[in-house]
C-alpha cells in the first residue's frame, strides 16, 4: 500500500497536492474530479470589495505568464455565504486565502472566517501594507511577524504564511513567520516582473507591473523552499512552475511537504490529477511506500553528474 | 410537494483531437476541422474552445487560446473552427494537418440565448466575428425562424462564411470598408429600413465596438433584443484567472464579469 497522506500541523491531507490561491475557482468540479485533491485553496478575499487592476491583465513570457490581476474581492460576507457553502460538497479541506492593508485588518477578517467549512487560513502577504510603506508584508520580517502573529491571536484554525520571493533573503522573513506562529509557510507567491510592447512603446499590463508565474519560475521557487526548509522546522508547501510529476517531486525532496500547482491549471486543467496518479507509481519504482519519504531527501553531497566529473 | 433535482451543469473536457481538415480560405482564414467527443460535440452557439495551439519556429507561447464553435457536425462527429491568422498561437494552429492531434477545452462559457417565438433574427458580425455567430443561423433556421446575416469586412472578397449562411438558408447582406459601405452611418439606416420593413425580433453582434453600440440603439429605440459576443485575452477560460473581465454596466452601476463565465455572450444592454 502505497501512503499519501501528508500532515500540515493538526491538517491532515489525503494527498500533498492542492490548487494555488487564484488559479482555481468554482466550475473546475466540471472539469476534474474534486474530492481527489490534497486541499483546495480558494482565491485570496479581501475585507472590502475590489474591483481588481485595469485591463490589460494579462500577457505571456517564455516558459510562462505575466498578470496583474490585483485581488478583485467579493469581501468575507459573499466568501462565508456562497464559497464556502459551494464546497462543502467536496471531500477536501477548504483553505480561505486573505489578504488585507494593516495588520488590523488582517486580524478582524481571519476572525470573521472562524466558520464551520473552513480548515485553515492562507495569509497572502504579498499585499501593500498601507500603514508603514505600502510594500508587501512579506517584504519585511515586523510586518509579517506582526501580522501573523495578531491572524493567530484572532482564530483558532491553522494559519499558513505564504511568502513573496520578491525579497533578498526568503529566509528571514521564513523565520519571521515562524516567530509569529504560523503553522506552514507556502513558498511563494509571484516575482514581480514586466513587458513592454516594442511596437507601441507601452508597458503590455495596465499595472504596467505583474507577477511572473509558470514554469519558467520552478528554479528560483524551488531554490527558496530549499532554503526555508533549511530555515525553520514548518511544514512548507511549495508553489512555483509545477506542472508534472516530477516538478512536484522536485520540490519535495527540496523540502517541501506539499505542492500548490498554479498557472499549469490554465494550461492542462487536469494537471492536479495527473500528478497525485503517478504519484504511487513514481514512489514504487523507487522503492518507497509514503510520499513523506521523499521530504527533503535531496542527496545534497551528491551533486555532479559522474560524466562530467570523469572530464574534469 | 415533489423536489426538483437540480439542473446538473454539462462537463467540460481537456481532450486530444484528431484533425480531420485544415482548410486555408480567402485571405487570413482557415477552416479547421476536428473529432470530438459527445461532451465536445454539445457545444452551443456562442460557446467557445480553449485550444492549446503548437508553437511555431521561434513562437514559444505558453497559453491556450480561445475560438468559437463555428459549427457541429454531429453526423461525422466533428466540430470546426475559423479562425484567422493573428499571431503566435493562430500561426501554430494555421500548420496543423489532417491526422494531427489537437488539444481543446470545453466547451466553455454562455453561448446565445434563443427565444423560440421570434420569427426574424439579424447576424451582424465584423471579421472573424461572424465565425462566432454562423452556428446561431443554422440553429435559427433549423427552428423556421428567418435569418439575415449581415457581414461586415474590410474589402468584399474577406467576407467571413458567407457561402457557409447561404447554404443554411440565410440571406447575407456584404458591407465593406472599400466601398464606405460597412460605415455605421451607412449601416444604420440599412438596418433600420429591415426593422421597420420586416420586423426583427433579435440581433447578435461579434468583432466590432461601433457594430455594438448601433446594436444597443436599435435595442433601446425599437425594444429589439440583442446579443454581443465580446472578446478579451484569456489565460484559464473558465473563470477561475480573472483575466478576462470587462467592465458592464448593470442597474446603473459599473461591475466587472469575466468574458469566459458570464460571457463571452452579453446582453446588449450591459456591454460596455
Ligand atoms: C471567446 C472568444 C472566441 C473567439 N473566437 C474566435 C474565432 O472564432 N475566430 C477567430 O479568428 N478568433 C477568435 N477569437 C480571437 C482569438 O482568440 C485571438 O485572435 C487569438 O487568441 C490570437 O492568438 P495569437 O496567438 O494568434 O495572437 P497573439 O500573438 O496572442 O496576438 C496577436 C495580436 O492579436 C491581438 N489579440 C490577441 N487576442 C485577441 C483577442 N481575443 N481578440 C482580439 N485581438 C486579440 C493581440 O493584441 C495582438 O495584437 C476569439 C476570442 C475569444 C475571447
Ligand atoms: C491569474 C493568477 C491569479 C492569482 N491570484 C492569487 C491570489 O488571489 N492569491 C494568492 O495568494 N496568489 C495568487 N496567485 C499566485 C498563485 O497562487 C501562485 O502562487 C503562483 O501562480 C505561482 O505558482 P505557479 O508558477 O504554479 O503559477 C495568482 C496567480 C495567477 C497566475
Amino acid at each position: 500500500m502505497i501512503d499519501l497522506t501528508v500532515r500540515i500541523g493538526s491538517l491532515i491531507l489525503e494527498n500533498p497536492v492542492m490548487p494555488g490561491s487564484g488559479t482555481f475557482a468554482e466550475g473546475m468540479e466540471r472539469v476534474i474530479d474534486v474530492d481527489r485533491l490534497g486541499a483546495i485553496v480558494a482565491k485570496t478575499i479581501t475585507p472590502d470589495i475590489r474591483h481588481g487592476n485595469p485591463q490589460p491583465r494579462l500577457t505571456e513570457v517564455v516558459g510562462g505568464m505575466l498578470s496583474s490581476i490585483g485581488i478583485p474581492s467579493k469581501g468575507p460576507d459573499y466568501f462565508c455565504a456562497e464559497t464556502v457553502p459551494f464546497y462543502a460538497r467536496f471531500k477536501p479541506p477548504l483553505i480561505a486565502s486573505i489578504s488585507a492593508s494593516s495588520v488590523e485588518a488582517f486580524g478582524k477578517l481571519a476572525a470573521r472566517l472562524n466558520t464551520p467549512g473552513i480548515a485553515a487560513i492562507e495569509v497572502n502577504l504579498s499585499c501593500p501594507n498601507l500603514e508603514v510603506n505600502g510594500r508587501a508584508f512579506a517584504m519585511f520580517p515586523e510586518a509579517t511577524r506582526d501580522a501573523i502573529r495578531h491572524i493567530k491571536e484572532s482564530t483558532d484554525r491553522p494559519v499558513w504564511a505564504k511568502l513573496t520571493p520578491n525579497v533578498g533573503d526568503i529566509t528571514e522573513i521564513a523565520v519571521a513567520a515562524h516567530e509569529g506562529g504560523a503553522d506552514a509557510l507556502v513558498v511563494a507567491n509571484a516575482l514581480l516582473g514586466m513587458a513592454i510592447d516594442v511596437t507601441t512603446f507601452r508597458p503590455k499590463l495596465g499595472n504596467v507591473m505583474g507577477g511572473v508565474t509558470g514554469a519558467a519560475m520552478k528554479p528560483v521557487i524551488l531554490r527558496m523552499v530549499y532554503q526555508c526548509a533549511q530555515a525553520v522546522p514548518l511544514p512548507i508547501i511549495g508553489c512555483g512552475g509545477i506542472s508534472s510529476i516530477n516538478d512536484a517531486v522536485e520540490y519535495m525532496l527540496a523540502g517541501a511537504t506539499a505542492v500548490q500547482v498554479g498557472t499549469a491549471n490554465f494550461i492542462h486543467p487536469t494537471t492536479m490529477i495527473d500528478i497525485i496518479d503517478a504519484l504511487p507509481e513514481f514512489l514504487r519504482r523507487h522503492g518507497l511506500t509514503r510520499v513523506t519519504d521523499l521530504i527533503g531527501t535531496m542527496r545534497a553531497n551528491e551533486a555532479a553528474d559522474p560524466s562530467w566529473a570523469a572530464v574534469g | 410537494m415533489s423536489t426538483l433535482s437540480p439542473i446538473q451543469p454539462r462537463p467540460i473536457r481537456a481532450e486530444v483531437c484528431r484533425v480531420v481538415f485544415n482548410t486555408p480560405l480567402h485571405g487570413p482564414y482557415r477552416h479547421l476541422a476536428v473529432t470530438a467527443s459527445a461532451t465536445a460535440l454539445a457545444a452551443m452557439p456562442g460557446q467557445f474552445f480553449q485550444l492549446l495551439c503548437p508553437g511555431q519556429g521561434q513562437d514559444r507561447h505558453t497559453l491556450r487560446r480561445p475560438m468559437s464553435v463555428y459549427r457541429v457536425d454531429h453526423a461525422r462527429g466533428q466540430l470546426e473552427f475559423l479562425f484567422k491568422i493573428v499571431g503566435a498561437g493562430t500561426r501554430g494552429l494555421s500548420g496543423l494537418a489532417a491526422g494531427d492531434e489537437l488539444d481543446i477545452f470545453g466547451p466553455l462559457g454562455q453561448g446565445f440565448r434563443l427565444n423560440m417565438q421570434w420569427r426574424h433574427i439579424v447576424l451582424l458580425g465584423r471579421g472573424a466575428g461572424m465565425a462566432t455567430l454562423a452556428p446561431l443561423a443554422e440553429t435559427a433556421i433549423a427552428r423556421g425562424m428567418k435569418v439575415t446575416a449581415i457581414l461586415s469586412a474590410a474589402r468584399p472578397e474577406l467576407a467571413v462564411a458567407a457561402d457557409h449562411l447561404r447554404a443554411a438558408g440565410a440571406e447575407v447582406r456584404i458591407v465593406n470598408d472599400a466601398d464606405g459601405s460597412a460605415a455605421p452611418e451607412w449601416l444604420e439606416p440599412v438596418l433600420r429600413q429591415i426593422v421597420t420593413e420586416q420586423g426583427v425580433n433579435f440581433i447578435a453582434t461579434c468583432g466590432s465596438g461601433r457594430l455594438l453600440r448601433l446594436v444597443r440603439r436599435l435595442h433601446q429605440e425599437f425594444g429589439i433584443d440583442g446579443q454581443v459576443a465580446l472578446e478579451q485575452p484569456m489565460a484559464c477560460g473558465i473563470g477561475s484567472c480573472f483575466c478576462c473581465v470587462r467592465p458592464f454596466v448593470v442597474d446603473g452601476q459599473t461591475i466587472f464579469k469575466r468574458v469566459c463565465q458570464e460571457g463571452p455572450v452579453f446582453a446588449i444592454q450591459e456591454a460596455a
